[in-house]
């Protein structure tokens, strides 16, 4: 009697583990045939370039604030923390680099993708999920008109401008607060601040790479959020439940993708 | 050409194990105000997404303007859907574009008109649904009757041959619902469309359609004009018609017997 009862246990974990797997395997399925298309139904969008721009300021441009007021604290965090080891080596001068170094190569594009992820990528999840609970890509079809070339396309492609642009001003505004908390604050010498971040900074393996990453962070965040949206049940549970994995997803997906492209830059 | 714009032929549709139409078979004759009835759940919307493509029949074909809707391709199917409009049960307006912009969004997206002659079909659609003078509104600060009107502007923007509404009488005081009711009929013929109407409210439907076809588990149950229908002996439209709770339609949903699951200790879980 209990051999059967936990033979049946057994199966049943087994049974639901196999389910969860092909639920995993067809989302997946899923979400790649749907960036196919945005990317087969892009052209459309950047003919009409004002729907794009339209969509740039909801994501990025409403999305500076919070990047903003991060990357100065983030900055000044990492300029008393650096300043606390580097003093104890005597090299209190290099923190300028330190700072420049940890936001262009890691922090700027990592942290700017969790907050977009946050920010911008719950409201294009809320947002796509609502107008399928309430029709509207539905009305779309029916009008004959494809909501991938109208809805998806043009959100993703301002994901992707906007990503670089808004991981750049979170590293500069980071360098800004890291000088501020480094220089007038702590007392490091303005000229070594600048001049070894100058030196010691370079431009093709720090800051491109920084930009691809965060290109990469873009592209992920944005289809992340846009197939979370468009895959929502159409209720209020569904919707609710979708924007809670679009930042989950998202957030895993960028630190694991930070990973392997940090292990792809360092051996090329 | 074909007298009917719409013809179903044989069709089956089911999902999830279940099949909700069995053999259907339904005509809708040019110009004419054609009704589909039935109980909640008894697949009338799901016709309609049949009708437009939207989903794909199991078995039978859905035939539009004589061509077969399931066969044709993506570029097919959008050309079909350009000679249809529907008007969805909430209205389905785009909740980020003003009313104008919403009736506009079709021709804007779908024609190459200027700008210039845009604004002026747009405001003759809203005029005709009574409400140009709520052409700046956002969606958000219409009433469900408007919200309905407006929708109903936007699906004829590009006057279609075929308008389907999907239960637009659901939720609207008397007065909306009259209203719709009146344009629904003077829109079809002022158009010299077809339009088939989804819908359980029956004084409503009966008032303006000229032809009805009840639905119920899967098949059609009974056709006719909204008269002989009215005078049906048939006990599952004399039940309909007349609202009554006793009837083939039982009120209970198919359940265990009643005194053996009250006194069954076990819980629901």
């Amino acid at each position: 009697m209990i051999k059967s009862t936990l033979l049946i246990a057994v199966a049943r974990m087994l049974r639901g583990l196999g389910a969860r797997m092909i639920d995993r395997i067809w989302r997946l399925g899923a979400g790649a045939r749907l960036f196919f298309l945005t990317i087969f139904y892009s052209g459309e969008s950047f003919r009409r370039f004002h729907l794009i721009l339209r969509e740039i300021y909801f994501t990025g441009v409403m999305s500076l604030l919070i990047i903003i007021v991060s990357a100065f604290f983030v900055g000044m965090v990492l300029a008393l923390q650096g300043y606390n080891t580097l003093q104890k080596y005597g090299s209190s001068e290099a923190i300028g680099v330190l700072v420049a170094l940890s936001l262009v190569r890691e922090l700027g594009p990592v942290v700017t993708a969790l907050l977009f992820a946050g920010r911008a990528g719950t409201a294009i999840t809320a947002e796509i999920g609502l107008m399928k609970t309430t029709e509207q890509l539905s009305a779309m079809e029916m009008m004959a008109v494809s909501p991938i070339a109208r809805v998806v396309a043009p959100r993703f492609w301002a994901g992707v401008i906007s990503m670089p642009i808004l991981a750049t001003l979170f590293s500069m505004v980071g360098i800004l607060g890291g000088y501020l908390v480094a220089v007038p604050l702590i007392g490091v010498d303005d000229g070594a601040f600048w001049s070894q971040m100058q030196a010691n900074v370079d431009f093709r393996v720090d800051i491109v790479d920084g930009l691809i990453k965060s290109l990469v962070f873009g592209v992920a965040c944005t289809m992340i959020a846009l197939f979370e949206g468009f895959d929502a049940p159409p209720t209020a549970e569904g919707v609710s439940r979708a924007t809670t994995r679009t930042v989950v997803i998202s957030s895993l997906t960028v630190l694991g993708l930070d990973f392997i492209l940090t292990s792809f830059m360092l051996v090329v | 050409m074909n007298l009917n714009i719409v013809e179903i032929d044989n069709l089956s549709f089911g999902y999830k194990g279940r099949l909700l139409h069995k053999g259907i078979n339904m005509m809708f004759p040019r110009g004419k105000v054609v009704a589909i009835m039935g109980g909640s759940g008894s697949g009338k919307t799901t016709l309609l997404r049949l009708i437009g493509g939207q989903i794909k029949p199991s078995h039978g074909e859905v035939r539009v303007d004589g061509d077969v809707v399931h066969k044709q391709d993506r570029d097919g199917i959008f050309k079909l859907r350009r000679k249809m409009g529907m008007l969805f049960q909430h209205g389905a307006l785009f909740t980020d574009l003003s009313v104008f912009d919403n009736v506009a969004f079709p021709m804007r997206e779908l024609t190459d008109l200027p700008e210039s002659m845009i604004r002026d079909l747009v405001l003759m659609k809203l005029n005709a649904v009574g409400l140009r003078g709520a052409s700046g509104y956002m969606p958000v600060e219409l009433s469900g009757g408007m919200a309905r009107r407006v929708a109903l502007a936007r699906a004829v923007a590009l006057d279609p041959n075929i308008i389907m509404y999907d239960e637009p009488f659901a939720g609207l005081d008397p007065i909306s619902m009259g209203v719709i009711c009146d344009l629904i009929r003077s829109l079809n013929d002022a158009l010299g469309a077809t339009s088939i109407i989804v819908s359980h409210d029956v004084k409503e439907t009966f008032l303006i359609a000229d032809y009805v076809y009840f639905v119920a588990n899967g098949e059609v149950a009974a056709e006719g004009t909204p008269h002989d229908l009215m005078h049906s002996t048939l006990p599952f439209v004399h039940q309909f018609v007349h609202g009554e709770k006793d009837g083939p339609v039982p009120f209970h949903c198919p359940a265990a017997n009643y005194q053996s699951e009250l006194m069954n200790s076990k819980t629901n879980d």
